[in-house]
């Protein structure tokens, strides 16, 4: 399967930061949700995605040499910068026509109805959750292959959430269009991602199938003399409590058959990312 | 057609959905030659990953109820009714056996466990 976004060995620094030489592959036709702690460099790999910082290590995107030549096929998302709070869509629509040359204003005001966003409010005016939909409309409407998102659910309501979501899911309907999506949301991310890619403190610690995080890891919940018999490989991470542990386990079954013990539950994304970085 | 989804049982998603959809090619509410929804319209529908519902009908071509012809879709395959049938009896006959097996070991009758039977059967 081809590959829209080929990372090899990104890496950077700031002064306290380091990006440190993270790889991952998005195959085309699939969301990848990229999750990790505020800090951990999510923002700074999508800025060395989209060459907005300089970096180290290859990118390659859409499968193009030239990446500017990709980037014309490429929806964006940013969690700052946007317009100028005097405008409004109408104003926008003229200068996005400006900037790509396969700017579709019809399929913008289309996005513009069906988001229910008006025409003729400037964005300052605009709800949280309204002006989000309108940059998605903007990202989408030079009908991009690739979506790139930086936290585009952080700060809205769930009802506004659910409806960006539905417009991602959406958009891969196409089998020719990926997104790949920032969020601690992870919420969010559960149910329409097919891929999960952990960053933390600059490191990816966890690239896995979904469904596979979500169907095959589990939390044991046992007492302290139960924990003693259970060998350190079959755990990922213990979270050690006053009255219980709470074990991380790469397999819940295999588990279950090998220990005999009752109390393991399915993870949620969000358990997951917990244990993962506060257990040992 | 209906497919319900819950995200808190144990079954993993992929196969609630193959599972209701081999239930209603057995039933005839599909039929031999039907068009199934492409796994990226019914991802976006149920509001699940695509790779779940690919996943889902990977398992029913595999197990003959669904056959994909490329680049046109997938499409409901020409089962053995009464053969499909017999399978679902002999998995219904393997969970029972359990639960007959616990309740001569807790000594209840034959009688309790029918209306414990009924009971699931009307709730359903």
């Amino acid at each position: 399967m081809k590959n829209v976004i080929e990372v090899k060995n990104l890496t950077k620094e700031y002064k306290g930061f380091k990006l440190d030489n993270i790889s991952f592959n998005l195959p085309v036709g699939s969301i990848m949700g990229f999750i990790g702690e505020n800090g951990a460099g999510k923002t700074t790999t999508i800025k060395s995605l989209l060459d907005i910082i300089k970096y180290e290590g290859s990118i390659k995107l859409l499968n193009k040499e030239n990446k500017n030549e990709a980037l014309k096929d490429i929806g964006v998302v940013l969690d700052d910068a946007f317009f100028p709070e005097i405008l409004n869509a109408l104003d926008i629509n003229s200068i996005m026509k400006g900037i790509y040359s396969n700017w579709d204003s019809k399929l913008f005001f289309q996005y513009l109805i069906d988001f229910k966003i008006p025409k003729n409010k400037p964005i300052k005016n605009l709800s949280k959750g309204m002006h989000k939909k309108l940059e998605i409309a903007v990202a989408l409407s030079h009908h991009p292959k690739l979506l790139i998102l930086d936290e585009p659910t952080t700060g809205l309501d769930p009802v506004a959430r659910s409806e960006i979501i539905e417009i991602f899911q959406n958009f891969v309907v196409d089998p020719d269009c990926s997104i790949f999506i920032s969020s601690h949301i992870t919420s969010d991310l559960e149910h329409i991602a097919d891929y999960i890619v952990f960053i933390n403190e600059g490191k990816i610690i966890l690239n896995e199938k979904c469904s596979t995080l979500l169907e095959e890891y589990g939390i044991v919940k046992c007492k302290k003399e139960e924990f003693v018999n259970i060998d350190n490989k079959d755990y990922l991470k213990v979270r050690k409590y006053r009255y219980d542990y709470e074990l991380l386990v790469k397999n819940k079954k295999e588990f279950k058959r090998k220990y005999k013990m009752e109390l393991i539950e399915k993870i949620s994304l969000e358990e997951l990312m917990v244990l993962m970085l506060k257990g040992e | 057609m209906d497919i319900i989804i819950s995200n808190s049982s144990n079954t993993p998603i992929y196969e609630q959905i193959k599972e209701q959809i081999k239930s209603k090619i057995i039933s005839n509410e599909l039929t031999t030659g039907e068009l199934l929804p492409s796994i990226r319209v019914l991802a976006r529908d149920l509001r699940c990953s695509v790779i779940t519902t690919k996943n889902a009908y990977e398992e029913l071509e595999k197990e003959g109820y669904v056959k994909t012809i490329p680049s046109k879709g997938v499409y409901v395959s020409n089962i053995n009714k009464e053969l499909a049938k017999e399978e679902q009896l002999k998995k219904i006959e393997k969970i029972l056996e359990e639960a007959v097996v616990l309740a001569k070991i807790n000594k209840i009758n034959e009688k309790e466990l029918k209306e414990i039977v009924s009971i699931l059967y009307e709730e359903r």
